[in-house]
């Protein structure tokens, strides 16, 4: 080790995956994964999301599961949870929705309303 | 970066190895790739989370979902449910963490609650095996800091600005020690790390090698720059397995980045550690033997002064800390003196780590600001005592500590009210006493411990414990007589005022402070020949109350002496002079007609 930026630079990469370790205030996205949602393409859309998160490094974001939400018609479902914010529930998902949920509203902060279950009914 | 949506956290400590979480993690790696899962979880073999009691313990993040006593053909379950369904497996949660139908954060779990962790901030979060996860938690930074922007007076006035103080036993000032070593002239210094750990009840330094390793090997690094030594040894017991092959996989992984050797962080400071494995003497954790013991020799304290700062190691100046205490300077550096001022009370400042054992429901390590009481860790954290019974006392510091009774439950732990009332802060062992326990007994229980760990060199050690020793062993078979108190007394005071080495110092302890408590016991005992708790077993008599009798033999037939006899449909009897004690009729009768007096 020859320099504080090098120990910086390691601690960057470590850190977002220790961090999923805390149970802190993170942002939460949360997939509908049970029968219905897996056939409707739920995969796909957690792959994406994951993939999303880790390309733009972003911390104190958690991908997590959830069993059925009661929608199945409008899965795959997303919801995602900001502390101190509504829960937002995004419906019919594809991996490109899901790369631009991520990018407006989980960097940007902009809810991506055509996408919400209120558009959808 | 992979990223990965979950980490299973799996305790790789001691408790839970011989609990079997090999076995799981080797399971749920099978489950993962079986299900296609193993990209999306990341499995995390970690250190102690404190309540190895209810071991093999596993947690799921990001939902923090607290398994406890996992068996392999849990694993399926937890796989299918919870990983690819989202549906956390109820049934194998920690009672304590559910809440309605919701999972509470462990920090708002009664066990957690209360504790502040410093010295145990990353057991049971990171991987103690991988550098970079330590990296991730800040760790290293202070190595970084101290070395790039501070003279190692600077660091030595934060350590005392601090108000650190050993967590090996003694409680002296880590400030001046430091100060003490970096005064001291010669051409080579060291620092040594005291990992022994002899107290039985005690696991702390354990859990932390186990869990932390490079907390210690940051700080022993940092220490050497502030006293001016480039060579480090730690101490510890070859009955730590688990704990020697972390720390030499993390001494391995610190050389590798450059974070022990030459020239780190391009300041121009070289410093390296070696292992030195000790064979698990008590007496080994005395300094001086330990200073012996790692030259190569025989390990037998030698008289102080010369204190090891000014001679230690083969004859250089020589700073020798605990683990624990070792644990808290990075976080001091990094939060400073004042944060570190701030908890605690006016002179313990931080936190301790306890053992908590004996009769409690929460068995396992806690970590609590200095000042807490010992209520609050036993009522709240240690969630009481088992089987509604009343507390008695509890022992802390092990064989040469004391045990503070009940009317002095609502002390605040500290190194000085400890000390005020007989005991003493030790090295962390806790441990809770009901009425079952007999205080005469716990007394010969450590006496008994010293008179095997006594190295022998010194006369009221070697000879006067045995005595000690003797004199309980009669008191509890019912010959003492009241002169024996007395004079068994008088015996504790010369061998604390004889002895060479703290051992035989403190070793009179346990008995002193039981006298003092609990005089009435040993009264008991040497007059009504009646040991109140029914534990010493050659004062205990096994009685059958002829009018509970109904005559059914069962005793009779279970007793492995053949004591009991009588005809059925009457009252059976024990013969006295058969009976050997053995409860084995009080638990057979189905009609409490046995009695123990
Ligand atoms: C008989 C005896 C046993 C000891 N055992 C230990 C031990 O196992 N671990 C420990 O850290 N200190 C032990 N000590 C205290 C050490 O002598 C020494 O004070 C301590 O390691 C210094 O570190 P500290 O200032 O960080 O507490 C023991 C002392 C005595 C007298
Ligand atoms: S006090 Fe006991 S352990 Fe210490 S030197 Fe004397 S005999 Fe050895
Ligand atoms: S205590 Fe044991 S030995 Fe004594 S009478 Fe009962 S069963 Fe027999
Ligand atoms: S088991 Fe109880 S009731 Fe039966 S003979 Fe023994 S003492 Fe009497
Ligand atoms: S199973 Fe998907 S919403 Fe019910
Ligand atoms: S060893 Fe697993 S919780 Fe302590």
């Amino acid at each position: 080790m020859k320099s504080l930026a090098e120990l910086e630079a390691i601690r960057n990469k470590a850190k977002g995956s220790v961090n999923l370790r805390k149970d802190d205030n993170a942002v939460r996205i949360v997939v509908g994964m049970a029968t219905c949602g897996i056939a409707a393409g739920a995969k796909p859309v957690m792959t994406a999301l994951m993939e999303e998160v880790a390309k733009r490094n972003l911390e104190n974001v958690a991908v997590t599961q959830t069993g059925c939400i009661g929608v199945c018609r409008l899965e795959p479902i997303v919801e995602v949870m900001v502390p101190g914010e509504e829960k937002v529930t995004y419906v019919k998902v594809d991996p490109k929705k899901a790369a631009e949920i991520i990018s407006e509203h989980i960097v940007n902060g902009r809810v991506v309303t055509k996408y919400t279950i209120g558009a959808a009914q | 970066m992979d990223m990965v949506r979950g980490h299973i956290l799996c305790c790789g400590g001691t408790g839970c190895t011989s609990s079997g979480c090999d076995a799981i993690i080797k399971e749920m790696e099978a489950q993962l790739a079986a299900h296609d899962l193993e990209k999306e979880f990341k499995v995390i073999k970690t250190g102690c989370f404190g309540l190895c009691a209810l071991g093999p313990i596993m947690i799921v993040y990001p939902e923090g979902a607290f398994y406890s006593r996992v068996t392999p053909e849990d694993v399926k379950e937890i796989v299918e449910e919870h990983l690819l369904k989202g549906r956390v497996v109820k049934r194998l949660l920690y009672a304590e963490t559910v809440e309605e139908d919701n999972i509470k954060s462990l920090n708002e779990v009664d066990f957690y609650k209360k504790q502040k962790r410093i010295a145990l901030r990353n057991c049971g979060v990171i991987n103690p095996e991988d550098i970079e996860e330590y990296i991730g938690v800040d760790g290293y930074r202070a190595l970084g800091k101290v070395l790039t922007e501070m003279k190692p007076q600077e660091v030595i006035d934060v350590i005392k600005e601090s108000g650190l103080r050993g967590r090996g036993g003694g409680g002296f000032s880590t400030g001046m020690k430091w100060q003490f070593t970096y005064n001291s002239q010669s051409d080579q210094k060291y620092v040594a790390c005291n990992a022994d750990e002899g107290d039985p009840g005690a696991f702390m330094d354990r859990s932390i090698l186990e869990g932390d390793p490079h907390a210690v090997i940051e700080a022993m690094a940092i220490a050497g720059y502030a006293v001016g030594a480039n060579q480090g040894y730690i101490y510890i017991r070859a009955e730590y397995p688990i704990a020697v092959k972390r720390l030499g996989i993390a001494i391995a992984q610190a050389r590798e980045y450059g974070l022990l050797g030459k020239n780190i962080f391009d300041s121009g400071f070289d410093f390296d550690l070696e292992i030195r494995l000790g064979a698990g003497a008590f007496v080994c954790g005395e300094e001086t033997a330990l200073i012996t013991s790692i030259e190569g020799h025989r390990g037998e304290p030698r008289p102080r002064p010369p204190f090891p700062a000014v001679k230690g190691l083969w004859q250089k100046p020589t700073l020798l800390n605990n683990v624990e205490t070792y644990a808290n300077i990075a976080q001091i550096i990094l939060n400073g003196a004042d944060w570190f001022k701030e908890i605690g009370t006016e002179k313990s400042k931080g936190t301790k780590v306890f053992a908590l054992g004996g009769k409690i429901n929460n068995t396992g390590l806690v970590e609590v600001p200095m000042g807490t009481t010992l209520r609050e860790i036993i009522e709240e954290i240690g969630g009481g005592i088992p089987n509604g019974k009343k507390f008695k006392a509890a022992q802390t510091g092990g064989p040469s500590g004391g045990c503070i009774p009940t009317h002095l439950i609502d002390t605040p732990i500290d190194y000085d009210s400890l000390m005020a009332i007989g005991s003493m802060m030790g090295s962390g062992g806790l441990i809770v006493m009901d009425e079952d326990n007999c205080m005469v007994d716990i007394a010969k229980f450590f006496l008994e411990f010293t008179v095997d760990e006594s190295c022998g060199k010194c006369t009221p050690c070697r000879v006067g414990t045995k005595r000690l020793y003797e004199i309980l062993e009669k008191i509890t078979s019912g010959n003492g007589t009241m002169e024996d108190l007395d004079k068994m007394e008088e015996l504790c005071y010369s061998i604390k005022s004889t002895a060479l080495c703290g051992l035989g110092q403190t070793a009179p302890n346990p008995v002193l402070s039981t006298l003092k408590y609990f005089r009435d016991e040993y009264e008991a005992h040497v007059r009504d020949k009646v040991c109140p708790a029914g534990v010493c077993k050659k004062l205990v008599k096994y009685e059958i109350i002829a009018d509970k009798c109904k005559g059914c033999s069962a005793c009779a037939r279970k007793c492995p002496v053949g004591a009991i006899s009588g005809e059925i449909k009457s009252p059976y009897t024990i013969d006295p002079d058969k009976c050997v004690k053995c409860g084995v009729c009080m638990d057979t009768c189905k009609f409490g007609a046995i009695i123990k007096k």
